[in-house]
C-alpha cells in the first residue's frame, strides 16, 4: 500500500513537471500577445491632457521602452519572485487583486456546478430509464431551454422576477449585502469562511446574494451534463454486463448505481471538466450583470485599459488552473476506472 | 422442472411489431441437458430471455406459458423473478469479457450475487466469493478475487462469469453461446468444466448455440429452431445422426467435421462436382525468419519469433492457431499492412519486406497481394454501396472508370454470385453472406495472384458459411488463386488447405500436407488442437439412406 502511495505521489509530481513548458509557453504567448494588442498604455495613462515629454516619462516609468527581450526578462524574473507586476488600472498589485477575485469567480463556479450536477445528473439517469417518457421528455425541454438563452439574458430575468416583482431576492450587486461585514478571509469564499466564524447571518446573506448568478450558471450549463449522463447510461445499461446483473438478480437499485452508474461516470467526469473550464472563462456576463467582483469582469476591463500586467497575471492564473484541473480530473478518472493506470501516462 | 408452451414473444419496433418467437414448446427433466440450436435470428436466445424475463426493451411475451417448478414465469411479479433469477435459474453469455463489469474487482461480482440472495453476510462474503472461485477450478483464488476482468484473460473471464452464475446453487442454468469468442482448447476447458459442474450439482441446463457439433457432444437432447419456431426434437445422436427435418438435415450437413468433403456441406441438390485442385508451380512467396517486435515495458514483446515457410503457386495454405500466437501478425505483414522488424518476403524472388507498408500501396505487386477481412460487417464501409465497395481498388489501384469500371464491377459480383441488383444497396440492406461475397467481390476483382483469407466465415452461420467455403474453392480453381487461409477451426481448414502450418507463441511449430497434419499430427500441441474440436457423431450412411 505505501508503494502504491509512493507511486501515486511520483506520478502526480511528474506530471506536474510535464506542465512546466505549457506553463512558460503560456507566458511567452500572453506576454507577445498582450504586446501586440493595439493601443499605447502609456498614452492611455498618461491623460487626456498630456504632452509628448509626459507619454514618454509615463513609457520610461512603465519600463516599456526597453526592448522586448529585455521587459520579458524582467518580467520572468518578477515572476519567479511571485510578483505580477501593478495592475495599471486598479493601482493595486495584481497578485492581490487576482487573490480577492479569484475566490469570487471560484465560489460562484463551483456553487453553480453543483446545482448543476445535482439537477442534471439525476435528470439524465431519470431520463436513460425511462427513455421516451414525460421526465425524458421534461429532461429535453428543460436543457435546450436553459442552453438555448444567453446567461446575461437568463440572469437579468431572475432579477426581474425574484428581485423585481417578488422581491425575495437581495438587490444584486457584489458578493454580500452592505449590512453585512465580510467574514474573516480564511479561504476567500464568503460561504466557507463565514461557516468557519459560524456567523450564520452573514452566511445566509451571500448565500442569498450567490443563488441567483449561481442558478444562472447552472441552468446554462445543464445540457451538456444532463444530455452526457443521459447517453452514458442508455449506453451503460443495454451493455452485457448489466444484463449478466440482471440476470443474477440483482436489485435494481444496485444494478442501477453499482454496476451502470460507475460505468457512465467516466464520460460524465469528462463533461464536467470542459463545462468547468469554459464556465470558468466564459461568466464575464454573469459577473457583468451581477456586479460580482470576480476575475472574469477584471480581466476585460484589463484588456479594454491595455493593461497588461493584469492581462497576463489573468492569463497565467488560468493557465495555471486548468493544469490543476485537468490532474484532478486525471486523478478521478484513474479512481473511477482501474484500467486507466495513473502512474502509466 | 420447467415446461413451457407456446411461447410467443414479440419487439415494438419502429417498423411495427416483430415476432421473434412463435409457439415454442418444450419440457426440460431434472438432470437434463437440453441444446436449442438454430442460426442466427432464428429466436433461440430470444425464448432464454423470455424465460428469466430480461428481454430487451419492447420485447414482451405475447402468448403462452411458461413454468418453472410450479412458478408461472410469465405472471410472476418482478420481485418474484428477481429472487429467482440468479438462485433458481442462472445464465452465462457469450463474450465472457464484456458481461462482467469492467471496473469492479470479479470477487466483488460474486459477493454481489452471494449477499443479494442471502448465501453470504457481509463478514463472510469474501471467504465465500474465493469458494465459489475454487469451484470452477481457478488457481490462486483469493489473488484473482482481487483482479479487474481485464487483467485475466477470456476464458478466465468466462471461468469467472461460470461462477457468479454458479454461487448461489442454482437448479437451472442457461448457457447462452458460452464459446463464442474462445479458442478451441479453452472452449473444451470451460465446456468440460460446466458439464462436470452441472453433473456434480444435479442441475438441468439449457445449451444454446449455433454450433451443431458442440451441442451434440454436450447435450441429452437437441431441438432445432428456425425462424421463432422448433422444427425438431430429440436424443441428440438421433437429431445429428438421422435428422428428421430438411432444415435440421442442411444443418448437419453443413457443419464441418471429420471425413467430408466441400460439397458435400452443401444441400444435396446443390452439390456439383467437386472443383479441380490446381496444379502446384513454382514457390510464390518465400518467407524467410519473418519477424516482429513491439515495444513493452520490460523490453520489446516477439509476436512473431522468425517464422520461414514457402507457399507454392496455385497452393491453397492454412495458417492456424489460437488468438496471440502470431498468426494474424504474420499476415498482416505478408499483405504488407504493417512493417517487418526482420526477415523477408520474397514474392516470385522480390523482397517486398523491404517495402515499408506505408509506400506498399503505390508498389505495382499492390493488386497481386490482396486480402478478405475477418469481419464481412465491420470491414465494408456503411456508407458505401455495395458497387462502389468493389470499386475502389479497381479505380485506385486499375485506374478503370467510367462504363469500363462499371462492367468490371459487374463481372466480379458475377463471379461470386452477387445479383446484379444487390450492387447498389449498402451493407445494412444486406444480409451476412451477400456482405461476405462483397468483400470477397472486392479482393477478387483485380485479379490478384496471392490472396488471404482472414477467418471469412468466423461471423457467418454455418449454411452460409458451407456457400463461402464453395464460392472461395471455386474462385481458386477458375482464377487460379494462391490463398492463405488464416483460422482456427481446423475442421474449416482441412475442407480448404492442401498445406496447414500451425502456429503457437510467435513460432511454426508443426507444417505439412493438410492431410497429414491432420491425421497423424507430429506435435502434441497440434494433436491437442484436433482433439478439443467438438467431435460431432458421424451420420451414419445407411439411416441417411432410410429418411
Amino acid at each position: 500500500m505505501a508503494a502504491a502511495t509512493q507511486g501515486r505521489v511520483a506520478a502526480v509530481l511528474s506530471r506536474l513537471m510535464q506542465a512546466l513548458p505549457v506553463v512558460f509557453g503560456v507566458v511567452l504567448v500572453s506576454f507577445l500577445l498582450t504586446r501586440a494588442l493595439p493601443g499605447d498604455p502609456a498614452a492611455y495613462f498618461a491623460g487626456d491632457a498630456a504632452t509628448p515629454e509626459s507619454i514618454a516619462e509615463t513609457r520610461a516609468k512603465l519600463g516599456l521602452d526597453k526592448s522586448m527581450p529585455e521587459q520579458f526578462l524582467i518580467y520572468v524574473g518578477d515572476l519567479l519572485s511571485g510578483d505580477l507586476g501593478v495592475s495599471l488600472s486598479t493601482g493595486q498589485p495584481v497578485t492581490t487583486e487576482l487573490a480577492r477575485r479569484l475566490p469570487a469567480s471560484l465560489e460562484l463556479t463551483l456553487v453553480a456546478l453543483v446545482v448543476s450536477c445535482g439537477i442534471a445528473i439525476p435528470l439524465g439517469v431519470l431520463a436513460a430509464t425511462r427513455p421516451g417518457s414525460w421526465i425524458d421528455h421534461l429532461c429535453r425541454v428543460l436543457v435546450t431551454a436553459g442552453v438555448s438563452l444567453p446567461t446575461f439574458f437568463t440572469g437579468v430575468a431572475l432579477i426581474y422576477v425574484f428581485y423585481y416583482l417578488l422581491g425575495v431576492a437581495p438587490s444584486p450587486i457584489g458578493r454580500l449585502d452592505f449590512v453585512y461585514l465580510e467574514p474573516d478571509r480564511v479561504t476567500g469564499f464568503f460561504l466557507i469562511d463565514a461557516a468557519l466564524a459560524g456567523d450564520f447571518e452573514t452566511w445566509l446573506g451571500a448565500l442569498e446574494q450567490l443563488a441567483l448568478p449561481a442558478a444562472t450558471l447552472a441552468l446554462f450549463t445543464l445540457a451538456p451534463l444532463a444530455r452526457m449522463t443521459r447517453a452514458a447510461m442508455l449506453s451503460a445499461l443495454s451493455s452485457d454486463y448489466v444484463r449478466t446483473a440482471k440476470a443474477a438478480g440483482l436489485t435494481t437499485g444496485k444494478v442501477l448505481f453499482g454496476y451502470a452508474f460507475r460505468n457512465a461516470l467516466l464520460p460524465v467526469v469528462t463533461t464536467l471538466g470542459m463545462v468547468f473550464s469554459f464556465t470558468l472563462g466564459a461568466n464575464v456576463l454573469v459577473e457583468k450583470v451581477f456586479a460580482w467582483p470576480g476575475i472574469g469582469s477584471f480581466a476585460v476591463e484589463a484588456l479594454v485599459a491595455s493593461d497588461y500586467a493584469a492581462v497576463q497575471g489573468f492569463v497565467l492564473c488560468m493557465a495555471l488552473l486548468f493544469v490543476a484541473l485537468n490532474l484532478v480530473i486525471d486523478m478521478a478518472y484513474a479512481m473511477i476506472d482501474p484500467r486507466i493506470g495513473f502512474a502509466a501516462k | 422442472m420447467l415446461s413451457i408452451k407456446d411461447l410467443a414473444v414479440s419487439f415494438r419496433t419502429r417498423r411495427g411489431e416483430v415476432d421473434a418467437v412463435r409457439g415454442v414448446s418444450f419440457e426440460l427433466a431434472k438432470g437434463e441437458t437440453l441444446g436449442v440450436v438454430g442460426e442466427s435470428g432464428s429466436g433461440k436466445s430470444v425464448t432464454s430471455y423470455a424465460l428469466m424475463r430480461i428481454l430487451d426493451a419492447g420485447g414482451w411475451i405475447k402468448a403462452g406459458e411458461a413454468t418453472y417448478s410450479g412458478v408461472d414465469l410469465r405472471r410472476a411479479s418482478e420481485r418474484e423473478m428477481r429472487d429467482i433469477r440468479g438462485r433458481e435459474i442462472s445464465m452465462i453469455f457469450q463474450n465472457p469479457r464484456a458481461a462482467l463489469n469492467p471496473i469492479r474487482k470479479v470477487g466483488a461480482q460474486i459477493e454481489d450475487v452471494l449477499r443479494r440472495h442471502g448465501k453470504a453476510t457481509s463478514a463472510n462474503a469474501r471467504a465465500k466469493a474465493i469458494e465459489a472461485l475454487e469451484a470452477v477450478r481457478i488457481n490462486d483464488a483469493a489473488a484473482r478475487a482481487e483482479a479487474y476482468p481485464f487483467e485475466l484473460s477470456g476464458g478466465m473471464c468466462q471461468r469467472i462469469v461460470v461462477a457468479i452464475a454458479l454461487a448461489c446453487d442454482p437448479r437451472l442454468l442457461i448457457m447462452d453461446e458460452p464459446t463464442t469468442g474462445l479458442d478451441i482448447t479453452t472452449q473444451k476447458a470451460v465446456m468440460d468444466l460446466t458439464r462436470e459442474l452441472i453433473r456434480e450439482r444435479g442441475m438441468s441446463a439449457i445449451l444454446i448455440t449455433h454450433d451443431l457439433g458442440l451441442a451434440s457432444e454436450y447435450c441429452d437432447r437437441l431441438a432445432v429452431m428456425k425462424d421463432g419456431k422448433i422444427v425438431e426434437t430429440g436424443p441428440a445422436a438421433s437429431v445429428f445422426g438421422a435428422p428428421q427435418d430438411v432444415y435440421t438435415r442442411r444443418l448437419v450437413d453443413a457443419t464441418p467435421r471429420r471425413g467430408v468433403s466441400i460439397r458435400s456441406l452443401l444441400p444435396a441438390e446443390a452439390r456439383t462436382a467437386p472443383p479441380p485442385r490446381p496444379a502446384l508451380g513454382g514457390p510464390l512467396l518465400e518467407v524467410l525468419r519473418l519477424e516482429k517486435a513491439y515495444p513493452g515495458k520490460s523490453g520489446p514483446v516477439r509476436a512473431v519469433k522468425g517464422v520461414t515457410f514457402t507457399i507454392r503457386e496455385g497452393q491453397s495454405v492454412g495458417l492456424v492457431g489460437e488468438s496471440g500466437c502470431g498468426k494474424s501478425t504474420t499476415s498482416s505483414m505478408l499483405v504488407r499492412l504493417l512493417d517487418v522488424t526482420s526477415g523477408s518476403i520474397l514474392f516470385r524472388g522480390e523482397d517486398i519486406a523491404a517495402i515499408p507498408a506505408k509506400d506498399f500501396i503505390r508498389h505495382p505487386l499492390r493488386r497481386d497481394i490482396q486480402m478478405v477481412f475477418q469481419d464481412a460487417t465491420d470491414s465494408l464501409n456503411p456508407r458505401h454501396a455495395a458497387r462502389d465497395s468493389i470499386a475502389d481498388p479497381l479505380r485506385r489501384l486499375a485506374g478503370l472508370s467510367g462504363a469500363r469500371l462499371k462492367a468490371k464491377v459487374e463481372e466480379a459480383a458475377e463471379l461470386v454470385g452477387l445479383p446484379i441488383h444487390l450492387l447498389d444497396r449498402f451493407p445494412h440492406q444486406l444480409s451476412g453472406g451477400q456482405k461476405a461475397r462483397v468483400g470477397i467481390a472486392r479482393a477478387v476483382a483485380l485479379d490478384p495472384k496471392f490472396l488471404i483469407l482472414d477467418e471469412p466465415t468466423a461471423a457467418l452461420d454455418v449454411s452460409i458459411q458451407a456457400v463461402v467455403l464453395n464460392l472461395l474453392a471455386d474462385l481458386r480453381a477458375k482464377l487460379g488463386m494462391t490463398y492463405l487461409f488464416v483460422s482456427h477451426d481446423l475442421n474449416v481448414v482441412r475442407l480448404l488447405c492442401d498445406h496447414v502450418i500451425v502456429m503457437k507463441g510467435g513460432e511454426i511449430i508443426e507444417q505439412g500436407p493438410a492431410e497429414e497434419v491432420m491425421d497423424r499430427p507430429a506435435h502434441p500441441y497440434t494433436k491437442s488442437l484436433l482433439d478439443a474440436a467438438p467431435q460431432p457423431p458421424a451420420p451414419a450412411p445407411r439411416l441417411r439412406a432410410a429418411v
